[in-house]
């Protein structure tokens, strides 16, 4: 049955910003009109009152863990499905160190027909670079790609040898794959748990410098610049990487960066009191960091929110600082959270839309918009509505959040999916 | 006066006060050991878990004899013995102990953060040991009882603390503990052994172990590990001696009337020459015995302090 929305404000970046009825038939956007000037058709369509409501092209998130095969426990690509929608996105780049790891066709594959099963959220898995994400041998690009496959990344591990990720980059680049680089030189995180500085020393953990980043970021943009490839920085933490982008991008190499939620609400502070909620890989950093990821964020160096949503269990997380595994989960709380930079002023609606929609869409290869012929994947946000983050309700399977109390405003109300209803609250 | 909390996790959280009342509560116990019959009932009926998951000889049977001083039920689990080695968690083996019902339990363990962990899920006092490189709350409360008995206050002393300060918990808590409670603390050691924003802690990094050294009343050594050498950051232990090393001339850089310190063990010919670590000024077995008294106070003071008065 055709949807009809009515009275949204239709925040498409680079197109449209006005209050708008929107139609929507057999998955396609059929018309975006101005109010009341859509004659309903009769009992046959749905509609939807929306006013007060913003309706964008539907939220992407370019950086998600979802541990299926082999930690369903922690999530599956049901559950992650699930919060995805319910956080307002309706696509998501899975990371590859699942287990198996996901460097084989038959591991694409899977991941695609679990994700078909769940049917509620686009599901773009990302394959390996390196087998096993070992560091050692190139994947088969040509058959992940083939089997759907969207990008290449050793995601959780760096690629350490220059070469390899110089490979990468070119082999990449024949199948149309996009590389994304965690970028972490190990030597100098040297076991480190949180990020280096007065803190760390104060507690007694080891310490991750900046520069464990940024020189792997400035390796990569040489290494772009080389071949002439696009790479992408996954998770940007610190000021020094987001200047070496931002120069990059003002020489024209082809260096795209994302960076995600808690980069730009939280500093190390949080990890206070030895909370394991608040450690991840790249770290927390400092205030002075915090402050450089959200101009970098307003200034467009850095393109894309992604989550990095790394759900982990009680057992990986209810331990002592140093075992706790790294990783936060993120779905359900980044749009709130990049709202806040809406209303501190950081951002305007418009691009944080942008951020969190259409740049990651063009960045992997997506459409994104609201405009007549597009897929209807959208997002209806209810921007002034108040709720408080119970890490017992959250559709993840895990509760690993450093957000559990917090109250937030803003959230998605409707999700939509291929034109249809994905997620609603009532 | 009692103490606040009921854990003795650093002394970052203590109040000056607590401090003095701790120092002075050991200065008590001290008298008990010199006895001929070295026990008081006053813990009688008491359990206390000594949880060592790190080695230890010196800071374990310091704390078993100090409970036994004070008549209370000591008994100790080490990893090798402990469900660890079976795959039990911490926050298990957490409560299993709690199941138990102790009044007391010390942990030592190699991970910064563990006696907070415990202290959050345990009713009974938890006393830190020494948690990885965080903090050594006890060391340094010994440390300042000696440093007291020998100089009489500790306010507006010149203390020198040299060597791996990045990967020391004695030197963490020493920082904590003398400067809350008036010290004037200097560091020095290889810079790359020096944690950044240490300074935060109210203390001084001098450029060189000389400088640091200087007219000091107290110089504190700490242990060097030699497996240092593989995270780079140090060359040899010979070079170490020579450049960081305390000898006899350095240590007439120092006032005339300054104590020498070593958390132990030594490693003597590296951090500290032998003829200074057996100096007329070398408090280093002072420390050890403080030990005992410090922790008696400790475990006194934990179990209720002045509410179970009967030391005599």
């Amino acid at each position: 049955m055709p949807i009809l929305i009515k009275g949204a404000r239709v925040i498409d970046p680079g197109h449209l910003d006005d209050i708008r009825d929107v139609l929507i038939s057999k998955g396609r956007i059929e018309a975006v009109q101005p109010v009341g000037t859509l004659a309903a058709e009769g009992d046959g369509v749905r509609e939807i009152e929306a006013r007060g409501l913003w309706l964008t092209p539907g939220l992407v998130d370019m950086h998600v863990h979802f541990r299926e095969p082999g930690q369903e426990y922690k999530e599956t690509i049901l559950s992650g499905a699930q919060a995805a929608v319910a956080g307002g996105f309706t696509a998501v780049c899975t990371m590859p160190n699942t287990k198996p790891v996901n460097d084989d066709e038959t591991v694409t594959a899977m991941i695609l027909s679990k994700a078909a099963q769940a049917g509620l959220v686009r599901v773009f898995p990302v394959a390996a670079i390196s087998k096993g994400l070992k560091g050692e041998q190139l994947c088969e690009f040509g058959e992940l790609k083939a089997a759907g496959a969207v990008g290449v990344s050793d995601d959780g591990n760096p690629v350490i040898n220059g070469q390899l990720m110089r490979r990468a980059l070119e082999y990449a680049s024949g199948f149309g794959l996009r590389v994304i680089s965690h970028c972490e030189d190990r030597g100098l995180a040297d076991g480190g748990v949180m990020n280096e500085g007065p803190r760390a020393t104060r507690m007694g953990l080891a310490g991750i410098p900046n520069a464990c980043e940024s020189v792997m970021v400035m390796r990569d943009i040489a290494l772009s610049k080389a071949t002439g490839v696009p790479v992408h920085i996954a998770h940007v933490s610190t000021a020094e990487s987001v200047s070496a982008i931002r120069r990059a991008k003002a020489d024209g190499i082809a260096a795209t960066a994302e960076t995600a939620p808690h980069y730009f609400t939280l500093t190390d502070e949080a990890v206070e009191g030895y909370n394991t909620h608040a450690k991840m890989n790249p770290p927390l950093r400092s205030e002075a960091d915090r402050q450089a990821i959200r101009d970098g964020l307003a200034d467009g160096t850095l393109d894309a929110i992604a989550t990095d949503h790394a759900p982990h269990s009680v057992m990986e997380k209810e331990v002592e600082f140093d075992r706790a595994a790294n990783g936060i989960i993120g779905l359900e709380t980044s749009l709130a959270l990049g709202l806040q930079l809406v209303r501190d002023g950081v951002l305007d609606i418009t691009t944080l839309i942008e951020r969190m929609a259409c740049a990651p869409a063009r960045i992997m290869g997506f459409e994104c918009g609201v405009r007549p012929g597009l897929v209807a994947d959208l997002t209806l946000i209810d921007p002034l509505k108040e709720w408080t983050v119970d890490s017992r309700n959250l559709k993840s399977k895990s509760r690993n959040t450093p957000f559990d109390g917090w109250r937030l405003m803003g959230r998605a109300v409707m999700t939509m999916v291929d034109g249809q209803i994905a997620y609603q609250i009532v | 006066m009692a103490l606040a909390k009921k854990d003795i996790l650093d002394l970052a959280s203590l109040s000056t006060e607590e401090i003095q009342l701790i120092l002075d509560t050991a200065e008590n116990m001290r008298e008990i050991s010199e006895r001929p019959i070295k026990k008081v009932p006053t813990l009688r009926g008491r359990t206390v878990i000594l949880f060592f998951y790190e080695p230890s000889t010196r800071t374990k049977l310091s704390f078993d004899i100090a409970a036994k001083r004070l008549s209370a039920d000591s008994l100790s689990i080490s990893t090798a013995m402990s469900s660890l080695v079976k795959g039990e968690t911490l926050l298990d083996t957490a409560r299993n102990l709690e199941a138990m019902k102790p009044d007391v339990v010390v942990l030592r363990h190699a991970y910064s953060g563990a006696p907070h962990f415990l202290a959050r899920h345990l009713k009974a006092a938890v006393i830190n040991a020494g948690d990885g490189t965080h903090g050594h709350p006890t060391q340094g409360l010994l440390d300042m009882l000696t440093i007291r008995q020998h100089k009489g206050k500790l306010d507006g002393l010149h203390v020198a603390i040299i060597g791996d300060i990045a990967h020391s918990r004695v030197a963490r808590s020493n920082c904590e503990g003398l400067t809350k409670m008036g010290a004037r603390v200097v560091l020095a050691g290889p810079p790359t052994m020096m944690p950044k924003g240490i300074e935060s802690l109210g203390v001084t990094v001098a450029k060189s172990v000389d400088s640091a050294i200087e007219g000091a009343d107290v110089i504190m050594m700490l242990r060097i590990q030699k497996e240092r050498q593989k995270s780079f950051l140090m060359s040899t232990e010979r070079e170490y001696a020579r450049c960081f090393g305390l000898n006899a001339q350095r240590v007439a850089r120092a006032d005339k009337d300054v104590v020498i310190m070593h958390p132990g063990p030594i490693n003597r010919g590296v951090e500290i020459a032998p003829d200074v670590a057996d100096g007329p000024y070398s408090l280093i077995l002072d420390q050890v015995t403080n030990g005992v008294a410090v922790r008696m106070a400790l475990l006194y003071l934990v179990s209720g302090g002045s509410r179970n008065a009967d030391t005599d």
